[in-house]
């Protein structure tokens, strides 16, 4: 019995040095460390932090009865039920056979329950239904379903990743797995781990989706951007989440 | 720039002596690890270079790299330091390296600024144009041939 306990005890110190390792062995960094300790503060400041005017509408939004069915999304989901969801997206819903990212979840939703139209993308109220959600899961593990159907997509999203584009011709792994950390015109490369989405980003002046944030990317390699409801996002969102897999969620992130 | 002397040399064995790419408007022809000839008639000029080179949004040079251009404070560090290119480097060699580094090391990140072919989802607005005009290259080599420290 004694050895048992010993052994045990043994294991459990073995098991916390691995995660120590692997806490010090992970270098991955979400762009909030990255940022000054200012934008670090604004976004830390529930008052402060911008998002959270959109979080407020989405949570107002959330409980209005809405399209045909004149229901709300409450009226489904109740108070706290969304937490941990903005974690886990992209995921191929019920019935479907393709993923969808949480602005697509949240569409589906009201054209198939609430029977309205679709918000248009990067709508306020959208991305304030988006807020909303995605603030659940703040300070939540980012954990992909490990759904074998999403593979394919995955891998895809991968693809583009590492794909040159553009009339610069240079792939995002170039910039953020290659180069991140160094200055572009004196701006640092963050690691491009989405763990803030949606964002209020200073530059736009706006609250934005990660697809937002990808167009501008591709608009700064001269590339054609995809259209907003392109699959590839979802691809690049699926892979970028995996990549940022038990990287803790802070949305809504606030980013230069 | 370890690789541009095998490559050169494969190159050259490809195709003998001198090599011609198709251009937007010129035929360019690499020599080695150069393009000895320039790709405009006008003479480039070192001031507009300069110019070039510092405007983030017409060279973008500065990006990537840094250079002796004080009065631009977010320079990027990417890419090497531009001082000294002048002295590292002859004029053709720096041709060929803004023209198309790629030909050189396959891995660069160096975009290809006299090159509209082999690349993808090139943006409407910048289908079949070049980075910088066969002047604006000019101007830009003349300008770091005297970047000489």
């Amino acid at each position: 019995m004694r050895t048992a306990w010993i052994a045990l005890g043994l294991a459990s110190v073995f098991v916390a040095t691995f995660a120590l390792a692997q806490g010090a062995a992970d270098k991955r960094r979400s762009g909030y460390q990255d940022m000054g300790e200012a934008l670090q503060k604004m976004q830390d400041d529930d008052t402060a932090n911008p998002g959270m005017l959109f979080v407020q509408l989405g949570e107002q939004l959330f409980g209005r009865p809405a399209g045909a069915a004149n229901k709300s999304c409450a009226d489904c989901h109740g108070a706290g039920s969304m937490k941990g969801v903005a974690a886990r997206y992209p995921a191929i819903p019920k019935d479907a056979d393709k993923p969808v990212d949480l602005e697509g979840r949240i569409n589906l939703c009201r054209t198939a329950n609430q029977r309205a139209e679709p918000l248009a993308p990067e709508s306020r109220d959208l991305l304030s239904l988006e807020a909303y959600v995605a603030f659940q899961s703040r300070g939540q593990p980012i954990a992909p379903p490990s759904d074998p159907r999403l593979a394919p997509f995955r891998a895809q999203g991968a693809e583009i990743y590492r794909r040159r584009q553009g009339q610069l011709n240079l792939s995002c792994a170039i910039c953020h797995d290659d180069n991140a950390g160094k200055k572009l015109a004196g701006v640092t490369i963050p690691q491009a781990h989405p763990t803030g989405y949606p964002i209020y980003r200073l530059e736009w002046q706006a609250l934005g989706s990660l697809k937002r944030r990808l167009r501008n990317c591709l608009i700064g390699l001269r590339a054609e951007a995809y259209a907003y409801d392109a699959p590839e996002y979802v691809a690049l969102e699926l892979y970028l989440m995996d990549r940022a897999k038990g990287m803790l969620l802070e949305a809504p992130g606030v980013r230069p | 720039m370890v690789r541009a002397g095998p490559l050169a040399v494969l190159l050259a064995l490809a195709a003998p002596a001198a090599w011609a790419q198709q251009g937007p408007r010129d035929v360019v022809v690499v020599e080695g690890d150069a393009i000895p000839e320039p790709l405009a008639t006008r003479p480039g000029d070192a001031a507009r270079g300069r110019a070039i080179v510092a405007n983030r949004s017409v060279g973008l040079c500065l990006l990537c790299h840094s250079g002796p251009i004080p009065e631009e404070r977010f320079q990027g560090t990417l890419a090497p330091s531009l001082a000294g290119a002048g002295a590292r480097w002859s004029v053709g060699q720096l041709r060929l390296r803004i023209v198309d580094g790629a030909r050189l090391n396959p891995d660069t990140i160096m975009p290809p600024y006299y090159r509209t072919t082999g690349l993808r989802r090139v943006a409407r607005t910048f289908e079949g144009k070049t980075i910088l005009t066969a002047e604006q290259v000019e101007d830009v080599v003349a300008y770091l041939a005297t970047l000489k420290e």
